[in-house]
């Protein structure tokens, strides 16, 4: 059975162990999608509709085609059709400079009949809103309803209950870079296109089908990405766009798009509104959940989430539908449907606590059928300090209070089938590792290297990989759902040692043993049976000749495992005269397997508590009922963590067995309801709406003296 | 951006001379340009000639004298001003307030005269497709639309905040601001400098179209004086005051022989609170002197929809500001 082996035999896997391209990207060398120049290449922009809801009655392209420098002007929507929301793409431009592509939009006159208009979730529902989808009455899906147990048995063996609300509203992706392309077509046939993307084989197939081309002829490549979250599949209207225009003008094309553009129609994660009612029995056991919610995804659905989470409840019942609403649609964002789901659970976890007297920790030690959380909990409590944490909630004096709060989250993780690889070692002794996958910030291509030099004896920094390109014909899948790691880790560990496997066999003869008494020290082999045996690196490979090895491996399922568990623990600091929330420390404790690397592990928890934390405090998009208009389409008025809101951050990988799982999502969900119940804890007020701003908190200690 | 020509300014004459008489927007002046550049962008400006001010000669710089005081040219940058070690000492408020403005990179090229006469951050009015009250259109989208930020006192018409740090505590300092226009200079009152939208809905200072901010004069730091600038904010930074207090307190142990409170990031101008100054001289501070001071502040406050938490933001930090007066 195939294993990563134990971890006092691991070299390089589990340690800590810098990102290849670490020095690249602060020095800039680094070559991102909007790094890239080609000769010849012109700028494409897009012409996006200010209105939220229209009729295109006229479009007119012909001051735009006319300007100098002006190459193509392509229309993106057709006269007689509707405008959605705003953002939506008019039509498009490839100039000489990006400056005249810029002023060439503008030159584009579109004819809209305005129609009304809803773009927000309490707008849509109101009786006689204007109805934006055809398919559903009042702007409403269908209602998913979900049912186990008896809640109306349940709720009668109730010692308390609690009725709530809560709110997270939709939240944007806010990548650094923001989505595009650098579309080239080498002649009428071939195709290749830089791509800031999570799928480079995704783009492949999407491109090599739209514009009828055989996918062999398709060649698409991420070398660096800056940021994704799930928002980055697929070229979208914007890629689709760019290869376009450069198959119209016979020259590269970069389109990217603007930050504007990014929080309008790139993707968001769904807002969430759940009206809960829940009870638990007097020795603290939850016994029924009762929810009714719906949240919004914009023009389309996906609009889910968790609910109930993580937590134990025989008697449930959960009914959600999605709410339309005349703005951009949702895409995939860090753990779709968790994060929301989590601090509502969480919020309504502690609010039972407090009624029943019970110490928050303590009833989710009853209720938790994790065992990995459980011992967690144990962990992150002694960590945080726990015991520090006010027992009753605002008791602490003067000004500025502190609180400690818990929260949870789950996920998978386990990788999936599909990827090829190949590990090559050629006589000078140099290694490649090539694969499809591509490396969006996780550090994957640090994580090949490890795997394939702890397989060969070798260090990091001796492999060459390759990924981010579908041009070898190597594919893999995308990168989300926290699989990469899990699908490409088992396929590379097999190539190497297959790759390994035929090098021991040619240096067998030599050494005078048997193959499988070969193995691999630093930078040599040697025969276990006899260490006087011994070849260096180099002259075994110099055997090699022309014949380079180059073996591909396979996804054995015994390398990998899905489901992890994680908790944190937050402790904040509320200025009770401003409502400034200072976040003290954040423990997070992340079931995760086999790290390869921990040091990125750490990095992947210490995002996603800075991404749960913008979530829990800051990040809220603003849309205007009036004008149907995204007010804060920036990043002044969206406001996302900067240095000064990051807290001290305790990662702490929680390897609970010698399999690979991925974590690039988890550590962003238990980290809402921690900071929430940590704001509880210090001022006795609960705020059931994120983001928790000074506003709020105000607003609430105002409510609670009067 | 629309096109425009760039003149490099050789001297004030030539400045003022550009500068058309009759009609704003035409021909603008641009310093560090941390602002226009974003109006320049967003279209929200769309001048035909740029008059670069950083050509011109000794308009930076900052002068400290015992019996005149302080003297700031207009160019002098937001980090210089925060840095300097006279103004750290003696005016204090106006060392934090150039400290708390946006991130580094802006303070190195920002200027004292950019961020005086900078426009509203309001998210209507920065907004290209929206015609609102104070680009010539028919309403202030904030009164029935989200007004988070916007005013909480002055607002009527035009509930913008103004958005300038340095305002508030230039002001608080009793500072007065000279200005150069085609007839020669004229020195005002800071104070007086700024105006309300009931005055004028589309500027938010007395400067005409053809004048220029030259210098900021500060009397000299009386003996006994205490200084805090308060700003409250959602993020470290960057990020503009929900509600700022600029405050200078004349001491005589805890007793407060003068007081000058101005509040920033509430108005449509720096708002000072002759109330609280009232509440607060003379008297012995204590917390029902300061609590009743931050009362005062506000007490003519009138929220819009999202920002009755500025009220009890802005009574906390009047209150807060005169309590570190006696420490």
């Amino acid at each position: 059975m195939a294993s990563w082996g134990e971890a006092s035999e691991s070299r390089l896997i589990g340690k800590r162990i810098p990102r290849l391209s670490g020095k690249d990207k602060v020095t800039g060398k680094a070559k991102y999608t909007f790094d890239i120049n080609r000769p010849g290449m012109l700028y494409g922009r897009i012409l996006r509709s200010e209105v939220a809801r229209a009729n295109v009655v006229g479009l007119d392209l012909n001051d735009a085609e006319a300007m100098p420098g002006v190459r193509a002007v392509l229309p993106l929507i057709e006269v007689g059709r509707q405008i959605r929301y705003q953002g939506q793409e008019i039509a498009a431009v490839a100039a000489e400079t990006d400056d005249i592509a810029k002023d060439a939009i503008r030159r584009i006159r579109v004819d809209l009949e305005e129609l009304p208009h809803v773009v927000t979730e309490e707008d849509a529902m109101r009786e006689n809103a204007p109805q934006i989808r055809d398919d559903w009455a009042g702007n409403q899906s269908e209602p998913n309803v979900r049912e186990e147990g008896d809640i109306n048995a349940g709720f009668e063996q109730a010692a308390v209950e609690v009725e709530a609300t809560y709110h997270t509203p939709v939240q944007t992706h806010v990548c650094l870079e923001t989505h595009g392309h650098v579309a080239e077509w080498e002649n009428d046939e071939n195709l290749i296109v830089w791509a800031s993307t999570q799928g480079v084989f995704g783009v492949r197939n999407d491109l090599a089908g739209r514009f009828n081309l055989p996918a062999n002829q398709v060649r698409v490549i991420t070398e660096h990405m800056g940021g994704g979250f799930g928002s980055k599949f697929g070229p979208g209207v914007e890629g689709r766009t760019a290869v376009e225009l450069a198959r119209l003008t016979g020259r590269p094309v970069k389109l990217m798009l603007t930050r504007k553009a990014e929080h309008l129609v790139a993707g968001n994660r769904p807002s969430m509104t759940q009206h809960v009612r829940a009870a638990a029995t007097s020795d603290g056991r939850i016994i029924a959940y009762d929810m009714k919610g719906y949240g919004t995804g914009g023009i389309s659905s996906g609009a889910g989430f968790q609910a109930p989470y993580v937590y134990h409840v025989p008697n449930r019942r959960a009914e959600r539908r999605n709410v339309a609403v005349n703005v951009g649609n949702q895409r995939a964002m860090r753990a779709p449907g968790h994060p929301q789901g989590a601090f509502a659970m969480d919020s309504l976890m502690d609010e039972l606590a407090e009624k029943l007297g019970m110490n928050p920790l303590e009833f989710r030690r009853i209720n938790d059928p994790s065992e990995i959380r459980q011992a967690q909990y144990t962990l992150g409590a002694q960590e945080i300090g726990w015991h520090r944490r006010n027992s009753v909630p605002g008791s602490g004096t003067g000004v500025k209070k502190r609180g400690m709060g818990v929260g949870s989250g789950q996920w998978g993780g386990g990788g999936g089938g599909g990827t090829q690889a190949r590990v090559t070692i050629n006589s000078d002794g140099t290694v490649e590792a090539v694969t499809g996958t591509q490396d969006i910030g996780t550090g994957i291509r640090t994580a090949i290297a490890i795997i394939v030099a702890e397989e060969l004896g070798l260090n990091p920094t001796d492999i060459m990989v390759k990924v981010g390109d579908s041009g070898p014909g190597l594919p893999s899948g995308g990168s989300g759902g926290s699989q990469t790691t899990a699908s490409v880790a088992p396929v590379i560990k097999t190539a190497a040692a297959a790759a390994k496997q035929k090098l021991f066999q040619r240096v067998a003869p030599q050494l005078q043993a048997p193959v499988e008494d070969l193995r691999v020290g630093n930078r040599t082999i040697y025969v276990v049976s006899d260490r006087t045996k011994t070849i260096k690196w180099e002259l075994a490979t110099g055997q090699l000749g022309m014949e380079s090895i180059s073996e591909g491996g396979e996804w054995d399922r015994e390398l990998r495992q899905g489901g992890v568990a994680g908790t944190q623990f937050a402790e904040v600091e509320v200025d009770t005269e401003t409502g400034a929330i200072s976040v003290i420390k954040i423990v997070a404790v992340q079931d995760c397997g086999l790290a390869i690397n921990r040091l990125t592990t750490e990095s992947q928890i210490n995002g996603g508590v800075i991404m749960g934390l913008g979530q829990a405090l800051l990040e809220e998009r603003f849309m205007d009922a009036v004008t149907g208009r995204m007010l804060n389409a920036n990043l002044e008025d969206y406001k996302v963590p900067g240095t000064f809101e990051i807290p001290e951050i305790k990662s702490i990988v929680f390897d609970t067995h010698r399999k690979v799982t991925g974590v690039g999502e988890p550590p962003c969900i238990p980290t809402l309801g921690a900071i929430a119940n940590a704001v509880y804890n210090a001022i006795g007020v609960r705020i059931r709406e994120l983001p928790i701003t000074p506003d709020k908190i105000l607003t609430a200690l105002a409510e609670k003296k009067a | 951006m629309e096109k425009f020509s760039y003149v490099n300014a050789t001297s004030l004459e030539q400045v003022t001379t550009l500068l058309d008489d009759s009609r704003w927007g035409e021909v603008m002046l641009i310093a560090g340009g941390t602002d226009l550049l974003g109006e320049l962008k967003e279209y929200i400006e769309t001048p035909k000639t740029l008059v670069n001010l950083k050509t011109l000669p000794g308009m930076d710089g900052i002068k400290v004298d015992d019996a005149a005081g302080l003297t700031i040219g207009a160019l002098t940058t937001i980090t210089d001003i925060a840095k300097h070690p006279a103004i750290r000492h003696h005016y204090a408020v106006l060392a934090e307030a150039a400290g708390s403005i946006a991130t580094p990179q802006i303070r190195n090229v920002g200027t004292l005269g950019g961020n005086l006469c900078q426009r509203p951050r309001c998210w209507y009015y920065r907004d290209e497709a929206t015609s609102c009250l104070k680009k010539g259109g028919d309403i202030c989208f904030a009164v029935d639309g989200l007004s988070k930020y916007h005013a909480i006192l002055g607002g009527d018409p035009v509930y913008i905040v103004h958005p300038s740090d340095l305002a508030p505590a230039l002001i608080a300092l009793g500072a007065s601001v000279k200005i150069v226009g085609p007839e020669g200079e004229k020195t005002m009152s800071l104070e007086d400098f700024f105006t309300l939208p009931a005055a004028n809905p589309f500027r938010e200072n007395v400067l005409q179209p053809n004048e220029i901010v030259v210098e900021v004069q500060v009397p000299p730091a009386k003996p006994n004086t205490k200084s805090f600038y308060l700003k409250a904010r959602e993020k470290g930074a960057p990020d503009f005051a929900l509600a700022s207090v600029a405050a200078v307190f004349e001491m005589n142990e805890k007793t407060c022989v003068s007081a000058s409170i101005v509040l920033g990031g509430v108005a449509p101008a720096p708002w000072r609170s002759k109330e609280a100054e009232a509440t607060l001289t003379g008297k012995m501070i204590d917390d029902t002197v300061s609590k009743q001071a931050g009362a005062d502040a506000v007490k003519d406050a009138q929220p819009l929809n999202d920002n009755a938490y500025k009220v009890t933001l802005t009574q906390n930090l009047v209150s807060r500001a005169a309590m570190m007066a006696t420490s």
